[in-house]
């Protein structure tokens, strides 16, 4: 090997490269001289946490990941699959692309729509729709923070809609949440679902040594180069000038790209395997396949369709350039290969072989740039078990307020005009939602449902499937106690989904977290994913896959741990899906589960009283569950007409919320007097109103179910009250506590609500 | 009748259209790739909605040069029926077999909601429809003559209103000037609009007012 560095250079190099003393020697001793520095960058990117998950894979191993509808597994290629029944199957991912989006949030979030939809589509899937869950710092305020937060959710906002408008997908649902421990390191979590029939699944592998290894779509270009070793690293007031590590997408060519590839994908002969370049691009497309297929590759860089002229061999393999897929095609289909993409006037081109001995070998100008053992990279990359240690313990007392009636009043309609609460409309409406004309219930319902036309062209009229999906993590109960915050997002996402009707089958998970190697942080990534892992267990649901995002922490320090999480669910019969909005005056309202709790942890002490501590709320699993089956059986038969979960805000703004129905709403009398002074414990009306604890669901239904109600809610063991009617739309809300009465015009409620987003949205500085 | 569905690279709501038109209305459907030069005895053609070539230049700016187009002109000075959605409108005015054009929304931002449109016309009358649009250059925009021209023709079909019915800049999602949300030619064949009936055909997703849309067209083309 030619071009090898000296040793100290060697050294010096990989520390600037990100990779560690230890690694160094490591790789010195895998190759068995020096490296080039090619080869060089090429560790650094696929030792990256970004790539190797070498601090969290230890963790991830907690998850169940098996089930009698798993397909394939996670980890083991780019996204799991699930089978969904009658031949048909379901492929989706959650993926973050936060440090892009902090420096540059329109194409950070553009692009990482566009890598997390190949994601889906390199396993033979169609992609049929998106979803995002997004953090940011305090928007409110004409201070300059505040302002450049608005930007961040400005800029991420249209880069979503950019990208996702433009290929054709509908943006179903999301979560959006702002808090200051964001400031300065905005979340920007998407997801992306597919579905395939089970015999048209494709693989990552590089198989069959002598078969072609293509090269599809996109030239590559100077962009984005080493951003996997970007997204590993801490953001700092520097990381401006890592600008460049940032991508630009192109959604046009990745339509192009994901139509030639299905069409390619019709012929069940041509393609032996195909992986996407995202993430350290081609270097980790041709070793993963290589890894995969217990195979080696080898290319040559000057056969890579390319941007610019003089590209030096560190900059092809670790660009991120984005819109680009590896085929590795049967040897004899290269014509078939090349001509689907020449149809959709795209670039394709034969770049190297698969070969027998398990080596990555890279040439430029038929010259060898790096030559390494493929698993070496992949599988067999250097794995950490990192020091993990709980904070010093605080004492958790819950917030005690001390409000009357005026105030209780205000808290209301303060809460519902807070971003985290309000109406995302001015988010989501950016979002073409609507198209492939699957969305039934469209975003503002607790859980998005979407219906997925199979058999379409054999049949006289197509026959559906019906899916739920909902996102959730709240941050700030993560930060009180990781493990139980992480278990609430669970089972609030699962909750969401019985509200709608339908069983979860399946999770994926973000992980966004601080610096690893704080030993604080760690231990908070240690208690979520044990978390997030006793859940699904308890749920009986598989993970079937997700991502890491770690060093999420700017100047300011570490984020708020959040894990999100997606959960997706089957609707058997589409009679049962279930709104949450009030649909009608003159129907009961039920609250299922019981309103107790203390206000730690809750959008209330935090926006009213000011204070982001005491202890979290308390979850019972068992009772959980029993809530998730009493509704799926109460909507099986037929008795509610509405389900709606408690979540930020507690029950006041649940109800609230019930009676915000765009276009039919209405309007409620509720009445808690029974709840006050529960046994052996006081309970304060704002805690009554306003705590966040779960487990519990406001439901409407005709008053001639009311007896069903409560034999089946008695059968499962999960306390229901009548607490109210619907009225109609032009009627006050009111809440009756004993001789107090909180009375709201229903109309001011729903447009604070309503227009709070967008009125922050307008906001000017002061100059 | 036979629809022929024009697929641009981009296009993607052609999907959308087939199934409405197959399965809905119970017509035959067929696409038309952008590089043919052949309309397959189509009677009617379809532009769907999307974004050809990527939006770039200017929606449907590119769109009017594919080979498909030529065909797609020759069609409509035989007084063939077309009809465009949302990208589909924005072709049929670069190509000019629409008047006027349709720029960046007022507030800059795409939107994507159910509108409220009022009817007018020969063939929609005073109907009321509740209809999603989704577009970022929804804005229609044509000269003082130009809309002169098109309110004596009555060229104007839907506008955006009030749930009321009644024209309000409130209700105008995009800017557009006098609420224009679709127009048609002189000879009352060739239809463009914003707004995307074909979203709004199944009372599962929430409304099937496109349907009527849709039924007011083949009334038309039938007749005129």
């Amino acid at each position: 090997m030619n071009n090898t560095l000296n040793t100290q250079d060697t050294f010096t190099t990989a520390a600037r490269l990100g990779l560690t003393e230890h690694e160094t020697q490591l790789v010195l001793q895998i190759l068995g001289r020096n490296p080039t520095f090619t080869e060089l960058g090429i560790f650094s990117v696929m030792w990256s946490e970004h790539c190797s998950y070498k601090c969290s894979k230890p963790l991830l191993k907690k998850f169940p990941t098996t089930g009698s509808s798993v397909i394939i597994k996670a980890g083991e290629e780019n996204a799991g699959i699930l089978d969904i029944g009658d031949g048909w199957a379901i492929c989706f991912k959650i993926e973050s692309h936060n440090h892009p989006s902090a420096i540059e949030p329109f194409q950070g979030a553009a692009t990482g729509v566009g890598g997390i939809i190949r994601d889906i589509f390199t396993m033979g899937a169609r992609p049929i729709l998106l979803a995002n869950s997004l953090r940011f710092g305090e928007i409110r305020g004409h201070n300059p923070q505040a302002l450049h937060n608005r930007r961040l959710l400005a800029g991420v906002v249209a880069g979503i809609a950019h990208y996702g408008n433009c290929i054709g997908l509908p943006t179903v649902a999301g979560e959006v949440s702002f808090d200051p421990a964001y400031e300065g390191n905005p979340l920007v979590n998407v997801f992306c679902l597919g579905i395939l029939r089970h015999q048209d699944i494709r693989l990552g592998r590089a198989s069959g040594p002598g078969n072609p290894v293509i090269y599809v779509g996109a030239k590559t270009g100077r962009d984005g180069v080493a951003g996997a070793s970007f997204a590993s690293r801490d953001l700092t007031e520097d990381s401006k000038k890592d600008r460049p590590a940032v991508q630009v997408g192109d959604p046009f060519t990745e339509k192009l790209l994901l139509e030639a590839c299905l069409e390619l994908f019709q012929d069940a002969e041509a393609v032996v395997g195909i992986q996407d370049m995202g993430a350290a691009g081609l270097t980790c497309s041709t070793c993963e396949t290589a890894a995969r297929g217990n195979s080696g590759i080898e290319i040559e860089l000057d056969l890579v369709p390319q941007r610019e002229t003089d590209l030096d061999s560190f900059s092809i393999m670790l660009s991120e350039s984005q819109e680009r897929m590896l085929i590795i095609a049967r040897k004899g289909h290269e014509d078939r290969v090349l001509n689907t993409f020449k149809k959709w006037d795209l670039d394709a081109a034969i770049i190297g072989t698969v070969t027998e001995d398990g080596l990555m070998r890279v040439n430029q100008h038929g010259t060898p740039v790096a030559e390494i053992p493929a698993r070496r990279l992949t599988n067999e990359a250097p794995i950490y078990r990192l020091l993990a240690q709980p904070p010093a313990s605080s004492t958790h007392i819950p917030p005690q307020p001390n409000l009357n009636n005026l105030e209780l009043t205000a808290a209301l309609g303060a809460l519902l005009s807070s971003p985290t609460i309000a109406s995302k409309r001015w988010i989501y409406r950016q979002f073409d939602h609507m198209v492939r004309l699957g969305t039934i219930l469209s975003p503002g319902h607790d859980a998005a449902v979407i219906r997925i036309p199979i058999h379409e062209d054999s049949a006289e009229s197509p026959a559906y499937k019906y899916i739920a999906l909902s996102l959730d993590c709240n941050g700030h109960h993560c930060a009180l106690d990781p493990y139980t915050g992480a278990q609430l997002a669970v089972y609030e996402c699962a909750r969401n989904l019985a509200c709608t009707g339908a069983r979860p089958i399946g999770l994926t998970d973000n992980l966004n977290f601080g610096n690893p190697h704080n030993p604080h942080v760690f231990w908070q990534l240690e208690q979520a994913t044990e978390g997030i892992a006793q859940a699904c267990i308890h749920l009986g649901i598989p993970v079937t896959g997700g991502n890491v995002s770690l060093y999420n922490q700017s100047p300011l320090g570490p984020i708020d741990p959040t894990p999100t999480v997606a959960i997706v669910g089957l609707i058997d019969d589409p009679s049962h899906i279930t709104p949450s909005y009030f649909p009608t005056p003159e129907l009961d309202i039920w609250l299922l589960g019981h309103p107790y709790g203390h206000l730690g942890g809750s959008q209330f002490a935090k926006e009213i009283l000011g204070k982001k501590s005491g202890p979290c709320p308390q979850l019972n699993p068992e009772q959980e569950l029993a809530l998730h089956h009493l509704l799926r059986q109460l909507i099986a038969q037929g008795h509610i007409a509405s389900a709606h979960d408690c979540s930020e805000g507690g029950l006041a703004v649940a109800i609230a919320e019930c009676c915000f129905h765009p276009l039919h709403p209405v309007s409620a009398h509720c009445d808690l007097t029974c709840f006050l002074n529960p046994p052996a414990q006081t309970c304060s009306f704002a805690e009554l109103l306003y705590n966040e604890f779960p487990t519990r669901v406001v439901i409407s239904a005709n008053q001639n179910n009311a007896q069903k109600i409560l034999e089946s809610a008695q059968a499962h063991h999960i306390p229901a009250t009548k607490i109210g009617r619907t009225t109609p739309h032009d009627s006050p809300l009111t809440l009756q506590l004993a001789n107090h009465k909180l009375t709201f015009d229903r109309a001011q409620l729903y447009s604070s609500w309503a227009t709070a987003l967008e009125s922050i949205m307008q906001l000017q500085p002061t100059t | 009748m036979k629809w022929g569905i024009v697929r641009f690279p981009g296009s993607n709501c052609d999907q959308d259209l087939y199934h409405v038109i197959r399965y809905i209305l119970g017509q035959k459907a067929t696409y038309l790739w952008h590089k043919d030069t052949d309309l397959q005895n189509c009677d009617i053609i379809a532009l769907p909605g999307g974004f050809s070539y990527g939006d770039y230049l200017r929606c449907g700016a590119i769109a009017r040069f594919s080979p498909i187009m030529q065909e797609v002109l020759a069609h409509a000075s035989r007084g063939g029926p077309i009809i465009g959605i949302c990208n589909g409108f924005q072709v049929l005015c670069e190509s000019q077999l629409l008047p006027g054009a349709l720029i960046r929304n007022r507030t800059l931002h795409f939107v994507c909601q159910h509108v409220h449109l009022l009817g007018e016309g020969p063939a929609l009358k005073q109907t009321k429809l509740y209809v999603p649009i989704a577009h970022g250059e929804g804005c229609y925009y044509n000269s003082p003559d130009g809309l002169k021209k098109l309110e004596y023709e009555n060229q104007i079909l839907l506008r955006y209103c009030s749930p009321q019915g009644t024209i309000t800049e409130e209700d105008n999602p995009n800017g557009s000037l006098n609420n224009i949300a679709a127009i048609c030619s002189p000879n009352r064949r060739i239809w463009g609009m914003m707004p995307h009936p074909e979203r709004a055909c199944e009372a599962a997703l929430g409304s099937t007012d496109g349907l009527t849309l849709f039924r007011c067209f083949l009334q038309q083309i039938s007749t005129a």
